[in-house]
């Protein structure tokens, strides 16, 4: 082989290589996407049954329902709109009424949005940002968001109430 | 009193760090010798003062002197001293000076070792750290200076986030760290080589150990963060496709790439021209992970800082950096002499391979890593890339990544012979058709890709032996003859067969970690009984402590399998008052390199506790494997090529010492 033809063997094997990768990545991004709603958009998108995305509120006080088995039940608000959730298993540590929450999953047929997973971060002052940035559009942003949970916390731990 | 001594201390290293930048950059270019050396005692000088302001600032944390306002909202009077440490660097403004320590250190260890390199590319190499270092330390001096006091001290300060109040974190970010700003090292070798237009052989045998280390550190960084997700974070996961993950991955990858392609420049002087592009982008890599962790666009576990201000700062740092050095690489590298041809069958084509699919799999991280963050600029559209998206375009890319990888060694320079390679690994594929089969036959009707996936892994420790195997030449010599060979063959070669086996090792932890994993969720109350995976789990009692700076659950549960009793777990659940912040304390019980796994959730009305108990097979191979793979590094290292091979310097240069 010349070195014309090495190289052009050389930069072949490149271009294949990267357009298998450009390819895997296009087919992935079709496919394993997931986007982020309030309870007010999903209500305007129409986002239809079975659609994975991610809901993302405050835990709307009062709302919480432990069921058997570690069945929860809550809803997810952002001040104008409010959707139930249907959650099983565990909750993250800092899980409260009134905070901010991010959950993934898909609605079912009867408007429940059932979760596989519950996010909150680790930190008394989290507010998930897609949270707060949808909280700050509609206007329900308060500055001290960061203070207020830690006295509300203080009277309702996580175990919350069982009814 | 040691607040402004340490804050001195670091405007001091400042104005050293400018006269570092300047000074032998003007002497290489007058060809000034004494000016040159200017370079050697700023860079120790510095490494002295920035060395005295991270100990003033560990002072004063020991000290719990709540004046100091970095002090006041991350320590506590009664955190334990261990804490009280690692809490400088659990924040952003120690954990940045602690960045610039670590750099400082690299900028003197090349000083102070850099004896035999060439007096003006040793010059260009530390002007270009000094480069780096006063951009970094305008940034902690303007954005963020962790020697601010307080007007009125108060008297207890707010504590440290409670789930970083762990030894992981004593160990985790000093490791990442000595990883990503290693790789500064290559980095300003790269520009240096670029500044004079010139780069050989021995600039690859000079670049290749500062490299190597920088790529141990962040080896066992990355599998340190891991285990510590793993144990701290109390959901059994060990990886999970964070935006900050993925930024420690994303520098791991190019560093793996410039470490093959280093070893093509020095042994056979070719692509040289990528080398010092991948040189600029493992350490770009690393200032962009600084900057997505740093700035707070993202929000994850690890973005305690969120300021605008910073991060607009950092974003100055990386566009300057990257777009500097991208730029002068467009104008410069055409400059630099092709070297060293090839046939694609060769070691060279095997590394040049390797080198495509780890980029390439480096550009799909960072698509995933940042595709989000520009749609959201550019539509307004907030999407969310996960694990999916990662298995999807990641995993195809490594997987003939790991079949192509035992063969690179087998093949001879220059001209490689497949046939004859794939023939001296017969062993090590037959070895992987029986497990393919065995795991099949086993499982029978369960995952099909699991086990083709552990044959890949067999396969790939199967060629790494078989390397060993073939230089030693066993079976085909008396067995004396070939441990005698076996101690004859280079360092490099056993740290190539270790790495390589490494990443074997940990493939097949995450596959049974993540095929056969089982888990039992559900409440129980004592004297509750609960089986997972041939395991019964009977919780005892469920009691209160009292901890230092916490109020602690803990439940017992007595552990048996097959009736016979092993151990007491005792898994808890930690109320931090001060931050009014809980953690999960899992329990772990270790079998061989299988896992029990056991963390709690919260407790309902009638005095049931939530509990979630894994069994996870083999899941400790996944951090043995980096460790293997770290020493295999380490090896590599030691090798006598890299202590001896250097060039020796000119006599001329070494009678001019620097006035010090």
């Amino acid at each position: 082989m010349t070195r014309k033809q090495r190289r052009l063997t050389m930069i072949c094997s490149s271009l294949a290589v990267l357009a298998v990768a450009a390819a895997l990545v296009l087919n992935a991004m079709r496919d394993s996407i997931v986007f982020f709603s309030t309870p007010t958009m999903a209500a305007e998108k129409q986002i239809p049954p079975g659609k994975r995305f991610r809901l993302g509120g405050l835990v709307q006080p009062g709302s919480l329902v432990r069921g058997d088995n570690l069945a929860v039940n809550f809803s997810i608000a952002d001040g104008s709109a409010t959707l139930p959730v249907a959650y099983k298993g565990m909750l993250p540590d800092l899980f409260r009424e009134g905070q901010g929450v991010v959950a993934e999953g898909a609605l079912d047929a009867s408007g429940v949005f059932k979760a596989d997973t519950v996010l909150a971060k680790h930190d008394e002052t989290y507010m998930p940002r897609d949270v707060a940035d949808a909280l700050k559009k509609q206007g329900h942003w308060k500055d001290d968001y960061g203070a207020k949970p830690g006295a509300t916390a203080a009277s309702a731990p996580v175990q919350g109430t069982v009814k | 009193m040691i607040a402004e001594a340490g804050h001195y201390a670091l405007v001091l290293a400042l104005a050293l760090a400018l006269i570092q930048s300047t000074v032998p950059m003007l002497g290489a270019r007058w060809g000034d010798p004494a000016l040159m050396n200017v370079a050697r005692s700023t860079a120790l000088a510095q490494l002295l003062f920035v060395a005295a302001s991270f100990t003033a600032l560990v002072m004063l944390h020991v000290a719990s002197d709540f004046s100091v306002v970095n002090v006041f909202e991350n320590s506590h009077s009664m955190k334990p001293l261990l804490y009280k440490i690692t809490g400088v660097w659990g924040n952003h403004e120690g954990s940045m000076l602690l960045w610039v320590a670590i750099l400082a250190l690299f900028g003197g260890l090349v000083a102070a070792f850099g004896n035999n390199l060439p007096l003006s590319l040793r010059a260009h190499v530390l002007a270009v750290q000094g480069w780096i270092a006063a951009a970094f330390y305008l940034f902690i001096l303007v954005t963020s200076n962790p020697f601010l006091r307080i007007a009125s001290p108060p008297i207890e300060g707010r504590d440290l986030n409670p789930v970083l109040q762990d030894i992981g974190l004593a160990v985790h970010p000093p490791m990442l760290y000595l990883g990503y700003v290693g790789f500064s090292i290559s980095f300003s070798f790269a520009i240096a080589a670029l500044i004079e237009g010139r780069i050989d052989a021995a600039w690859a045998r000079w670049v290749r150990p500062w490299t190597l280390v920088a790529w141990i550190f962040l080896t066992l960084g990355i599998a340190m963060g891991s285990y510590w997700a793993y144990y701290e974070l109390g959901w059994g996961g060990w990886w999970f496709w964070d935006p900050v993950e993925n930024a420690s991955l994303m520098p791991w990858l190019a560093g793996t790439a410039l470490l093959h392609s280093a070893v093509v420049m020095e042994k056979r002087n070719a692509l040289k021209v990528w080398t010092i592009l991948l040189s600029i982008l493992a350490f770009s890599l690393s200032l962009l992970g600084t900057f997505l962790v740093r700035s707070g666009v993202l929000t994850s576990v690890h973005a305690f800082a969120t300021d605008p201000s910073r991060g607009v700062f950092i974003l100055l740092i990386l566009c300057l950096f990257i777009g500097g050095s991208l730029t002068l690489y467009a104008w410069r590298a055409p400059a630099l002499k092709q070297g060293g041809l090839f046939a694609p069958v060769s070691r060279e084509g095997a590394l040049v391979l390797n080198n495509l699919f780890l980029t390439s799999a480096c550009a799909t991280v960072f698509i995933g890593t940042l595709y989000p963050l520009a749609l959201e600029v550019l539509t307004g559209d907030k999407i969310s890339v996960g694990a999916p998206f990662f298995n999807l375009t990641f995993g195809p890319l490594f997987v003939p990544l790991l079949v192509a990888m035992p063969f690179a060694p087998l093949l001879a320079w220059k001209r490689g012979d497949l046939l004859g390679a794939a023939q001296r690994l017969t062993a090590a594929g037959i070895a992987a058709l029986v497990a393919i089969a065995v795991l099949f036959a086993w499982t029978h009707g369960g995952a099909t890709l699991a086990p083709l996936a552990i044959g890949l892994a067999i396969f790939v420790i199967g060629g790494a032996l078989s390397d060993l195997a073939e230089r030693m030449a066993l079976f085909r010599v008396p067995l004396a003859t070939a441990m005698a060979r076996a101690r004859g063959l280079p360092r490099a070669t056993w740290g190539t067969a270790f790495a390589h086996a490494g990443i074997g090792v940990a493939l097949i932890g995450i596959v049974c970690e993540t095929t056969w994993n089982s888990e039992y969720i559900g409440t129980m109350k004592p004297r509750d009984v609960a089986s997972v995976a041939g395991y019964q789990l009977k919780l005892d009692d469920i009691t209160q402590r009292q901890g230092p700076n916490f109020r602690e659950m803990i439940a017992q549960f007595t552990v048996s399998h097959d009736g016979e009793t092993l151990q007491v777990m005792t898994p808890s659940k930690r109320n931090f008052t001060t931050r009014d912040s809980s953690t999960t304390e899992a329990a772990l019980l270790t079998r061989g390199a299988s896992q029990v796994y056991v963390s709690l959730g919260d407790t309902n009305a009638e005095g049931a506790i939530a509990v979630r108990i894994y069994h996870k097979p083999l899941v400790l191979l996944i951090w043995w494997g980096p460790v293997l793979m770290a020493f295999g590094g380490l090896l590599s290292l030691s090798d006598r090529r890299l202590r001896v091979g250097a060039p020796k310097p000119a006599k001329t240069a070494r009678a001019l010492q620097p006035a010090e």
